[in-house]
Order: C-alpha cells, then sequence, then structure tokens
C-alpha cells in the first residue's frame, strides 16, 4: 500500500517536465477579456521560440493589477488601466512604475429579446442610460421609438440584466454611459462593479447572454467576441458623430485610430464615445502591465521580446479570434515607446 | 515464618498487575502517544481556524473602523463611492441556506431510510456509490445545468403551479424571471443531499440489528421499526450530516452566484433574485482593487463566520433541548 | 399474530412511508444520472484520446486537451489528502475515544465553522499565507488550500462513525487486556472503516470539483507543472475557465472535463471500496 503510494507520487512528479538550462518561464495574469489572445500568442510564440514558456492565466484585470503590485507575476493583463492611486501603490511595494501597453482592442454590445421585434434595434447613449437608468421603463418609450422608425415596439417592461461579477466589460459600458449621460456619471460612475440602480446580475457573459436569451423583454451587455462567437444578434449604439454604428472589428478599430491623436505617452486613455463617423462608441483597448525596472533583467528582454512580436506579428491572431487589431498609429507609439525599456 | 496471605493460584496468561507501568511501558502500550497525537490533531484544527479569523479581522480593520456596526445594517453596497453595507447579503445567505436544508433534509433523509432498510443491499450499494459522485460535480457545472435546465424548469412548472395555488402568501408573490432565492436553495438542496444520504444511511446501517429485532418481536411495522427504534438510535449521526449540509450551502459560491440574480435587495418574495455573502465575494473579489473595497469585502467573509458561528450555536442548543433516544453509549 | 395485528391503519402508513423513501431515493438517483447524462451527451464528442494525452491549445485551434490539468488535479488532491485526512482522522479519534468535556465541543463546533468558511476565502488566506511571502503561485500552495478545507469533514465524519460503533466492542477489548489504542486500532478504527472510507470519500469528491480556492493558489498552467513548487492547472479551473468562454469547442471541452472529473473520483472510490471491503463490521445491522 505505501509503496503503491510511493510510486504513484514518484510518477506523478516525474510526469512534469523536468526544466532545462535555457527554459524561460513568464507567467501572466489579469484580463479575462484578453485570456485566449495572450494564450494563443504564448503557444505560436514558443514554436518560434523553444524553451519561452509563458503562462497566462485569467482572474480578472483587478486580479491581475493586484498580482503584478505584488510581485507574483512576471506581467499583467487589464481592461481597464491602473488609476494613480494603484501605479503609486506599486511604486512603492514594487520599487518600480508599471507600463501600460495596448495589445488589442474589444467592443461591447447590447443584446436584446423582444416578442415580435426581429430587427436590430439602435440605442442612443442616453436611451440605455435611461434603461440602466430604470428611467426608461418601457420598450414603446417615446426615446427609443425616436431612433428605431418603423419598428413596432410593444408595451412591455422593460427587463435589465447586467453583469454581477466584476469585469472590464462593465467597466467600458459604464465609462461610455459616463460620457454621453451626466446623470449617469454622478449617480452611479463607472468602475468594474457599480451600484446597478436596476436588473438582475448575470454571472459572466454567458450568464447576461443566458438570461437574455430566456427571458422576454429583456436587455443586456456582452463582449463583442462573445456575441459573434456565439452568433447572437445585438443592436447598434450612436456614436459621438451621431451614427448608429454596428459593432465588428472595423467599427471598433476606427474608435482606436480616432483616439490615437489625443492619445497620452502612458497609453492609458479611454476611447469610448471616440470621435469619428465610423467608430464604434463602446469600445476599449486591453493592456499588458510590466514593471518599469524589473529585478530579473533577463525575464524582463524576454517580455519585451514577446509584447514586440504580439503587437506586430501577433495582430494576425487577434483578428481570427475576433479581437480587434490595433491600428498602425497605436504600433508605432507602442514600439517607440519600447525602445526606451533598456534590457 | 508461613504467610497469612494466601496467594490466588497463577492464571494462565495474566500477568501479576504491577503497581504502576513505567514511562516506557506506557509509551509502549501506545495509550499515551495515541493520546498526544489525536490531541495534537484535534487541536490543529482549533489552531488554523483561530489564524484564518485573525486573517479576516487584520484584513478587514480599514473597512471595520470606516463603517462599524453600520455594515450590518445598511443596505447599499456602491464600489464607486465606497459605501458599503452587508444587510441584503447577510438576508439571502441564511433563506437560501435554511430554505435549501428544508428541502433537502426530508428527501435525504427519506433516501437514506430508503437504502440502509429497504433496498437489498447490492441495490443500495450501487445506488449510495452513485449519489456520492454527486458531491464530486463542480459548483460551476451546478451552475450551468441550474442556468440551462433548472431555471426553464421551474419556470415552466414548478413556479406556475405555486402561484396559483399559494400565490396569495408574500413568499410567492411577484413576477418569477428565473434567477431568484427560489432557484438557489433548490440548487443548493441538490448539492448537500449527497452529503446527507451517504452520512444518514452509514450511521443507519451501523445501528445493532438487536435494535431491529426487539421491536419485530412485537409486531411492528416495518416502518414503526425504523422510525421509532432505527432512526432515533442514529439520530445524532444523522443530524450530524445536516451540520455539514449546512456548512455546505453557507459556503457555496459559483452555482448560487449564477442562479440567484445578484441583486443586493432584501425581498419577502422567494422568487425575487437576492445575493449572497458567498457570491458577493467570489463574484467580486478578483477584480476588486482599493483598499477600502478589499477590506470590506473580507468583512463579509468576517460577517459570515459570525452568522455561521450563531446558526451553529442555535442548533446545538437545540439538540440539547431534544431527548435523546440512544441506548447508552 | 392473529390477521388483524398490527391494525390496518398501521399496514397504510407503512406502505405509505416506504414508498415516499423509495421516491426520495429514486428522486435523489434520477438527477445524479441526469446529470451524468448531460456531460455525456454535450462533452462525448470531445473526449477521445487526445484529451487525456495533450496539453490544451488556444481558442480557435483543433484539438488539444486536459492531460495537464488531469495530472494536476491529481496531485492536488494528493497532497490535500496528506495534509487534510490524517489531521481530520486522528482529531476524529481523539473526540470519539479520549474526549471529553467543554475542549471536545469546542472542536466539533470550531470544524462545523470551518466547513462553512466559502472556498474563496481559504484561497485568499493560504494566498496569504504561502503566495505572498514566497512571491509565486505553486501547487503547494493549492495543496494546502485544499487539505484545510478537508479537515474539518474528515474529523467530523470520523467522529460521527466511530461513535455509532457500540461500546460493548470498547468494553470487550478493554475487557481482553488491550490498551486503549490497541482497541482502537485494532476492533474499534474496522469496525468503522466503511463510514469512515465513506467520509473520505464523500470530502475527496467534494474538494476535487472546488474553483475558488485554487485561483489564488494554485494558479493554473497551460503547460506541465514540475513538482509541486510552480502554477499547476486543476480540472476544476479549466473546466471554469472554458465554460465562461465565448467559444464553442472550449463549452464542449468543459463538459467532458466534468465527466472526466466524476469518472475519475468514481473509479478512485471504487478502489477505496475494495481495498477495504476484505475487514468485516461485527456491528453491522
Amino acid at each position: 500500500m505505501i509503496r503503491r503510494c510511493l510510486l504513484l507520487a514518484a510518477f506523478t512528479a516525474s510526469a512534469s517536465a523536468p526544466l532545462s538550462a535555457q527554459q524561460m518561464n513568464l507567467t501572466g495574469a489579469g484580463s479575462t477579456f484578453a485570456a485566449p489572445l495572450y494564450q494563443a500568442w504564448a503557444s505560436d510564440y514558443a514554436k518560434l521560440h523553444p524553451g519561452t514558456q509563458i503562462n497566462y492565466q485569467s482572474i480578472g484585470s483587478g486580479g491581475g493589477i493586484r498580482q503584478v503590485i505584488s510581485g507574483t507575476v512576471d506581467f499583467g493583463g487589464t481592461d481597464s488601466p491602473m488609476t494613480n492611486e494603484q501605479l503609486a501603490e506599486a511604486q512603492s511595494k514594487l520599487g518600480t512604475d508599471v507600463l501600460h501597453f495596448p495589445v488589442a482592442l474589444g467592443g461591447v454590445v447590447p443584446i436584446h429579446n423582444i416578442p415580435g421585434v426581429s430587427k436590430d434595434l439602435n440605442f442612443s447613449g442616453n436611451v440605455l442610460a435611461g434603461i440602466y437608468l430604470g428611467k426608461i421603463t418601457k420598450w414603446n418609450d417615446p426615446e427609443i421609438a425616436k431612433a428605431n422608425p418603423g419598428v413596432s415596439l410593444p408595451a412591455n417592461d422593460i427587463i435589465v440584466c447586467h453583469r454581477s461579477d466584476g469585469s472590464g466589460t462593465t467597466f467600458i459600458w459604464a465609462d461610455f454611459l459616463s460620457k454621453a449621460n451626466p446623470e449617469w456619471k454622478s449617480r452611479v460612475g463607472a468602475a468594474a462593479s457599480i451600484n446597478w440602480p436596476v436588473g438582475i446580475g448575470g454571472k459572466g457573459n454567458e450568464g447576461v447572454a443566458g438570461f437574455v436569451r430566456q427571458t422576454p423583454n429583456s436587455i443586456g451587455y456582452v463582449e463583442l467576441i462573445y456575441a459573434v462567437q456565439n452568433k447572437m444578434t445585438y443592436g447598434q449604439v450612436q456614436n459621438s458623430a451621431g451614427k448608429f454604428v454596428k459593432a465588428d472589428l472595423n467599427s471598433v478599430t476606427m474608435a482606436a485610430a480616432g483616439a490615437v491623436k489625443s492619445m497620452p505617452d502612458d497609453f492609458r486613455v479611454s476611447i469610448t464615445n471616440a470621435p469619428g463617423a465610423g467608430a464604434y462608441p463602446i469600445a476599449s483597448f486591453t493592456w499588458m502591465l510590466l514593471p518599469r525596472n524589473p529585478k530579473d533583467k533577463t525575464k524582463a528582454a524576454a517580455l519585451k521580446a514577446f509584447l514586440t512580436w504580439g503587437i506586430t506579428e501577433g495582430q494576425k491572431n487577434a483578428q481570427a479570434l475576433t479581437y480587434a487589431p490595433l491600428a498602425k498609429q497605436v504600433v508605432d507609439k507602442e514600439l517607440a515607446a519600447l525602445t526606451y525599456l533598456h534590457y | 515464618m508461613a504467610s497469612t496471605v494466601t496467594t490466588p493460584p497463577p492464571m494462565m496468561g495474566v500477568k501479576d498487575a504491577p503497581e504502576k507501568l513505567s514511562l516506557m511501558e506506557r509509551l509502549k502500550k501506545g495509550d499515551e502517544v495515541a493520546y498526544l497525537v489525536t490531541f495534537a490533531s484535534a487541536l490543529t484544527i482549533i489552531l488554523i481556524t483561530c489564524l484564518l479569523v485573525q486573517h479576516l479581522w487584520v484584513e478587514s480593520a480599514l473597512s471595520r473602523h470606516a463603517f462599524g456596526w453600520k455594515f450590518l445594517k445598511t443596505s447599499t453596497w456602491d464600489p464607486v463611492s465606497d459605501q458599503y453595507g452587508a444587510l441584503p447579503f447577510v438576508y439571502g445567505t441564511v433563506l437560501t441556506a435554511l430554505l435549501g436544508l428544508v428541502m433537502a433534509v426530508p428527501v435525504g433523509f427519506g433516501a437514506a431510510i430508503f437504502l440502509a432498510e429497504l433496498a437489498p443491499r447490492r441495490v443500495s450499494n450501487v445506488l449510495t456509490f452513485m449519489i456520492e459522485l454527486l458531491a464530486a460535480v463542480p459548483s460551476v457545472i451546478y451552475g450551468l445545468l441550474g442556468i440551462f435546465v433548472m431555471l426553464p424548469l421551474l419556470r415552466e412548472y414548478v413556479v406556475p403551479v405555486l402561484q396559483k395555488t399559494l400565490g396569495f402568501l408574500p413568499i410567492f408573490k411577484g413576477t418569477f424571471y428565473g434567477v431568484s432565492y427560489f432557484s438557489a436553495s433548490c440548487v443548493l438542496a441538490i448539492m448537500i443531499v449527497p452529503f446527507i444520504v451517504s452520512i444518514s444511511r452509514e450511521v443507519l446501517l451501523a445501528v445493532p440489528q438487536a435494535q431491529r429485532e426487539a421491536m419485530m418481536a412485537l409486531g411492528a411495522t416495518k416502518w414503526d421499526v425504523t422510525w421509532k427504534s432505527v432512526v432515533p438510535y442514529a439520530q445524532r449521526g444523522m443530524i450530524g450530516s445536516i451540520f455539514l449540509a449546512l456548512a455546505r450551502a453557507l459556503g457555496e459560491t459559483m452555482a448560487v452566484t449564477m442562479v440567484i440574480g445578484n441583486v443586493p435587495a432584501i425581498s419577502a418574495s422567494l422568487f425575487a433574485p437576492g445575493y449572497t455573502i458567498a457570491a458577493v465575494i467570489a463574484n467580486e473579489f478578483t477584480e476588486a482593487t482599493g483598499d477600502l473595497y478589499v477590506s470590506a469585502l473580507i468583512e463579509l467573509a468576517l460577517v459570515l463566520f459570525a452568522v455561521t458561528m450563531i446558526i451553529n450555536a442555535l442548533a446545538r442548543l437545540m439538540m440539547l433541548g431534544m431527548k435523546s433516544q440512544e441506548v447508552a453509549h | 399474530m392473529s390477521k388483524s395485528y398490527p391494525p390496518m391503519h398501521k399496514k397504510v402508513i407503512n406502505v405509505f412511508m416506504l414508498s415516499l423513501t423509495g421516491l426520495a431515493a429514486l428522486l435523489v438517483v434520477s438527477v445524479l444520472l441526469f446529470i451524468l447524462g448531460y456531460l455525456v451527451w454535450h462533452g462525448a464528442r470531445s473526449l477521445n484520446w487526445a484529451f487525456f494525452t495533450q496539453l490544451p491549445v488556444p481558442a480557435g485551434e483543433k484539438g488539444g486537451g486536459m492531460a495537464n490539468a488531469i495530472v494536476g488535479s491529481g496531485k492536488l488532491l494528493l497532497l490535500a489528502s496528506a495534509i487534510g485526512i490524517p489531521i481530520g482522522l486522528l482529531g476524529g479519534i481523539y473526540l470519539a475515544e479520549f474526549g471529553k468535556g467543554p475542549f471536545s465541543l469546542a472542536v466539533r463546533y470550531t470544524a462545523d465553522l470551518l466547513n462553512g468558511v466559502p472556498s474563496i476565502v481559504i484561497g485568499i488566506f493560504v494566498y496569504t499565507l504561502i503566495v505572498l511571502p514566497q512571491h509565486h503561485f505553486s501547487g503547494f500552495a493549492g495543496g494546502v488550500a485544499l487539505g484545510i478545507m478537508m479537515i474539518p469533514i474528515a474529523l467530523r465524519s470520523t467522529d460521527e462513525f466511530l461513535r455509532a460503533v457500540p461500546n460493548t466492542l470498547r468494553e470487550g477489548g478493554l475487557a481482553l487486556g488491550a490498551s486503549k489504542a490497541q482497541t482502537v486500532v485494532t476492533i474499534i478504527i474496522p469496525a468503522a472503516m466503511q463510514g469512515i472510507v465513506t467520509g473520505i470519500m464523500l470530502n475527496l469528491a467534494r474538494v476535487a470539483g472546488e474553483t475558488a480556492p485554487l485561483l489564488f493558489t494554485a494558479f493554473g498552467n497551460q503547460f506541465w507543472s514540475s513538482g509541486w513548487n510552480g502554477p499547476t492547472a486543476s480540472l476544476p479551473v479549466v473546466i471554469f475557465n472554458y465554460a465562461i468562454s465565448p467559444y464553442e469547442d472550449w463549452h464542449r471541452q468543459a463538459w467532458a472535463g466534468g465527466f472526466v472529473l466524476l469518472a475519475g473520483i468514481f473509479v478512485t472510490n471504487i478502489i477505496a471500496r475494495v481495498l477495504v471491503s476484505g475487514r468485516h463490521s461485527p456491528a453491522r445491522g
């Protein structure tokens, strides 16, 4: 019995690959939204640079930020940029600044399930804010009808669904509503978790999507990738130029292009409600977090190479996985910033 | 000189009773060692729990100082303006756990009695095996099955019937969207039933046959024998299984958050959406940044611990009040 | 015995109540069969040899498997059992055989409290205890978190099943001149063995499906992990990540993973039962 246990233990220990001298193991954590992308990149990069194992796990953007600050991971992924307080904390705990590098773009789309309405509806920012504030309560509200001429909307109560778990998706959604509607900004604000005035909380994209699918007269929001991969119908949103735009890779990339002129050097920018006629208003970067002066310089060099590859070659993966690729101007700006990292 | 004390004739295999065993001999017999080792293990659990509570206390300090007792009385949960209150979560936790128990305990006891007393041994073993497997189903799969299967079932068949017959009761009022306290309690009931069935069946099987035979000799029916003779003997173990089930119900996170609706509000209706402490911690901890926010979440964990302490204490007091019918142990 | 005894109403109640218990058992078993069937139905397509032998591939690529998660779960559960079962078992023996009075009450009470702590809180606790000082995630931390979760159930179930053994056996052992320890080891524990194994298997099953405590301790890994000192993949975490992802193929793999997890526990249960089936329990009714 004991021998059997020992044999089993030896087997499991040996089943794990021993580390060779050239092995480079990097750990990353954070955004669930970006996880498939980082993992696809890790796989392709490992084929080009055998021995480099990049292990990225999705524990949430906030989790990623916390782990970067605690020094338990080599890089982080986040859908919302670190605040100044968090940067200051990183400075005191890690002894170094943390840099943000956009790696891809995503969007958030409104989904709805209205019996008798098969068309994708148009929503303005004010309408969405009104619905999620609980002020617009029926589907045939004049505000909604105004944006959707010719569609016969029923006089049913709107059943609102939002995310229960803190997420970058919520942050992007709430950030857009804050920009589009002053009352939302003052009453609710924008964060990964907020105090929703109305609505049911669904866990994860599939919680919201599942609820909306099963509940007539409901509205919710999900990641663009999720909607595309699961072939869901979703509505158009009015952008700052007044046009109703449907989210797709193109319109999301245009949102980034529109924001590039005013992009700060540290890349911490929100691109919701971006200027441009074709820009989709509920879009956002997802960032990779790198400590500026990490202790382990060889790891840092490997990360820098990985990131450089990701924002150039890796953008092909992005499109295949339904992430919107970075606009060329953004990539150029990032490459320029990377040259200042001396390792 | 002749001895006035007669020594008894030597008996086979019995040593002369020693006055006192030496330390080495005591150790060899094993009792001291056994006592110490097992005592140390029992102590470990107290040490771990104290360490855990101390950790929770320290990490929640920021939030405790910011809110004080108000934390337990307010219902707002606003991470943006850093206002936190625990009341709706406590309500949801206690409600779903107790309702889950109410649904699971009768079914669990019934199944255990069937498996222990009625079913042929082989059938019973196989079925119990399978029921124990229910405990291994990951929480997230319970949640997904809850969303895909249970919620539509409840919405189509169960809730309309309940509302038609008992809809006048405040606990059954209101529109049912699928996600609700009731749905969460149903999922919890399924998750905790294996513990009740498995452990209760084992203690029922351990009841000596003499107990049954005594009553059978009096001409009692099988049910009477079971209910009046076997079950009281196994009572304490069966109630012990309820404690295990209760603990799991209080701490369950993933499955609950997928079917409860995650709305931090208190409602009299079971069909309204709600929230539990474990669910909100699971939902928001990974994304929480900001020291007060994290501290508030940890304080919620501390509150849950306190709630568990109170419920367990009440249950134990209730047990003390119950007359124990078991044969003297 | 005359034909009119027991009285008719008692006979009716008898049949009624016994049928109810049968229904209850049927209800519980059918739920399990449904879950199993659902997992197989939705995950069967993903169950192939590659699933058990290959590492996961990124989303969008075909194939891949959960080999590292399966082995990782095995490693974590091994460590968890090594920590949780001995402490729980020995503690349970203390409570049932040696303990009396307020200390025993405190231990039982504390075990119930620890049992009720949400698994994510235990994960956060072990994170602060082990991961932060070490500055990296590890399978060791994951195993410790799961082990802590195993202790209360192991302790309480051992306690209950040992106490269910009639005192006559203890008295018999002592009458034969055995020490208390000898009596416990050679007579009482074997008598309660079926129950103790049940408790352990239930424990293992519950802990095998836990995701939340591993998120901040064992973390996760797309690759193989060496030893217990680095991030380790585990079945529940992978199932969780796949299930909430947007990709249909990953959803199917999640169901398949759930099925494999159940199958693993099933096999472990059978092995454990076979190993202890030789012992006879004299107290059994």
